[in-house]
């Protein structure tokens, strides 16, 4: 294989891994940039969509597609319920709070993961139109990986219609902006939380489900990928689509072709891309706040 | 808001002290605990400086520690065994690790600097990894010798050496920290904790203060660590781990932050649970953590030091 088309299979594979880590984090961004509460057990949320998607096909014979919807669903449930009992009461805390908090929610996560399914990496059998090679332009895509490029893309253009045409958009965006002003306009920003809290948890738990076969499924992985979701929203920006969405290909990419160049320094690129960007850009690429 | 306490040993302080030369004996044979626990202590001290006091933020405070224990246990393992000046170097690399990596904290607010912190973390632990032919990667650093403490207490397998050892240094970098906290200095980071804003309005330069108190926790974590090297002769890997990171914040918080008592009493409380309940079943003592964590942030926000504190206002206030 030629330098070019390597070079543009490394490509290739880190924008569709880029683009799962945008779905997973892109709930997480509305969070702190509407709340400013800092989740660090948000990856428990695409972990259990990635769970029930394996689960209701396993135990329930459910194909593939309708598991992702089953996953959707029952993250954003999930994600509504806690917040409703437990986030709520956290949004006035001091940040401290919220770490040891959401640390302490990753932690009965991971325990209860491990009770329930067991240490080991969990399989999914994926239907055999995703599986395969795509031949374009002289090169091979991964269908799975085509598939999944697409099904962001859908789910994005379906977000930024949802924020930037919607009423309901419009009241997300204005409580970002300025909380105080949206209530005194009659906004109901608890309303408006609880709903993009359950959205946000619900694309993670899509993203988790879609990422088994990329990213892997095991009790540890809120705490092996908590480091990206952050990196996403911190570099990209809280509160925008855009920004998480430049951050999270832009780390797909780095991520990918760094363990495919130089995998030796393994993951240390990221590290230090992540240290220099926060320093380089306090508020993110494209923070709403300032 | 508290009370500015009396530089001199109270009574309480005076009892506190002596648990720790009781229990060694009254425990001849949890030594080994002991001493984990005392390190554990000095360690979640030197959180507190930053943490408590200066209200940083860190998610990779372990780093620190990991660079003591490495260099203590390299010192060691190549023909330098003698502890005592292994310490004071141990203390000196991190101390360095830590001013040169505070311009990175300094700048940012509260997410940033948990990311900054994780990051480092993350990059210590991955260059201890890759670098096995120095560090032994994954298996941890073995064959660290250590010479005679003094020149005359050997480090044996009773644990007695290594339980006294680490209750001395504790002892005296408690001391330090415990004039420092009281000093102008510490004052300052109250107030900085208290008001970030206004405190250049008054004259102190955040900044540097902030630099200070946290090359100097910094310091202390790489002498926990290089205790920890020295009196178990073993570095492992995880002396890097961000789990190592998140349960120091535990055992702090679980104490109460900002009295350096807290510190301790969380350290002994938290390992004491951690031995228990993890002979029980490892995977139940994650749950146990978690769910720890969760209940002191909703209940218990002040931690063990924080009801006491309550209880004896309450008491002197009939």
């Amino acid at each position: 294989m030629s330098t070019i088309t390597s070079f543009i299979g490394v490509l290739f594979d880190g924008l569709a891994y880029g683009s799962l880590l945008f779905l997973i984090s892109i709930g997480l961004s509305v969070t702190m940039g509407l709340m400013n509460f800092i989740n660090l057990a948000h990856g428990a949320f695409a972990m259990l969509g990635g769970y029930a998607t394996v689960m209701v096909m396993s135990r329930l014979g459910v194909p593939f597609l309708p598991a992702l919807v089953v996953a959707f669903m029952v993250s954003g449930a999930a994600g509504a319920l806690l917040e409703r009992i437990l986030y709520r009461r956290l949004y006035r805390a001091a940040h401290l709070d919220q770490v040891l908090f959401t640390i302490g929610l990753t932690f009965m996560s991971i325990a209860a993961a491990t009770y329930f399914f067991g240490p080991g990496q969990q399989p999914v059998v994926l239907p055999a139109s995703l599986t395969g090679q795509v031949h374009a332009f002289g090169l091979d895509f991964g269908t799975y990986r085509l598939f999944l490029i697409a099904m962001v893309v859908l789910v994005t253009i379906a977000l930024v219609y949802l924020v930037e045409r919607t009423r309901f958009g419009a009241q997300v965006r204005a409580s970002v902006d300025n909380q105080q002003a949206s209530v005194g306009l009659g906004i109901n920003v608890e309303r408006v939380f609880s709903v993009t809290f359950a959205l946000g948890s619900a694309l993670a738990g899509l993203g988790g489900a879609l990422g088994i076969n990329v990213l892997g499924l095991d009790p540890t992985f809120p705490l092996k990928y908590m480091v990206y979701f952050l990196l996403v929203v911190a570099v990209g920006g809280a509160g925008t689509i855009r920004g998480p969405m430049i951050a999270a290909l832009l780390l797909g990419v780095f991520d990918v072709s760094g363990k495919y160049y130089v995998p030796q320094i393994g993951a240390f690129v990221i590290y230090a891309a992540m240290v220099a960007m926060l320093l380089l850009f306090p508020a993110g690429l494209a923070g709403r706040r300032t | 808001m508290t009370r500015l306490p009396t530089p001199a040993w109270s009574k309480a302080e005076i009892a506190f002290w002596l648990i720790p030369i009781a229990a060694f004996f009254l425990f001849p044979h949890y030594l080994t605990l002991g001493s984990q626990i005392l390190i554990a202590g000095l360690f979640a001290l030197s959180l507190d400086l930053i943490l408590g006091y200066a209200r940083i933020i860190s998610l990779g405070h372990a780093a620190f520690f990991g660079l003591g224990a490495y260099t203590a246990g390299l010192l060691a393992k190549h023909g330098y065994g003698e502890p005592l000046s292994g310490l004071v170097l141990a203390a000196i690399i991190a101390a360095a690790a830590g001013w040169l990596t505070s311009f990175l904290i300094v700048r940012g607010q509260d997410l940033t600097r948990l990311m900054v912190t994780l990051g480092i973390g993350l990059m210590l632990y991955e260059t201890a990894n890759q670098a096995s032919s120095i560090t032994g990667g994954i298996d941890g650093l073995s064959g660290v010798e250590m010479k005679k403490l003094l020149g005359l207490f050997g480090f044996g397998l009773d644990g007695r050496t290594a339980y006294l050892y680490s209750l001395a240094v504790l002892f005296v970098v408690f001391n330090a920290a415990r004039v420092l906290v009281r000093s102008p200095f510490g004052l300052s980071l109250k107030g900085i904790r208290e008001g970030e804003r206004r405190m250049p309005a008054i004259g102190a330069s955040v900044r540097r203060k902030l630099v200070a108190v946290y090359t100097v926790g910094a310091g202390i974590a790489g002498v926990a660590g290089a205790l920890l090297a020295q009196t178990t002769q073993f570095v492992g890997i995880d002396v890097f781990g961000f789990q190592r990171s998140a349960e120091l914040m535990i055992m702090l918080v679980l104490g109460g932050t900002g009295y350096l008592y807290g510190a301790l009493i969380g350290a002994a409380a938290f390992m004491i649970l951690q031995d228990y309940l993890a002979n029980l079943n490892p995977v139940y003592w994650q749950l146990w953590l978690g769910f720890l964590l969760v209940l002191l942030v909703l209940f218990a926000r002040g931690g063990l030091m924080g009801g006491l504190v309550t209880l004896r206002s309450r008491l002197g206030k009939p």
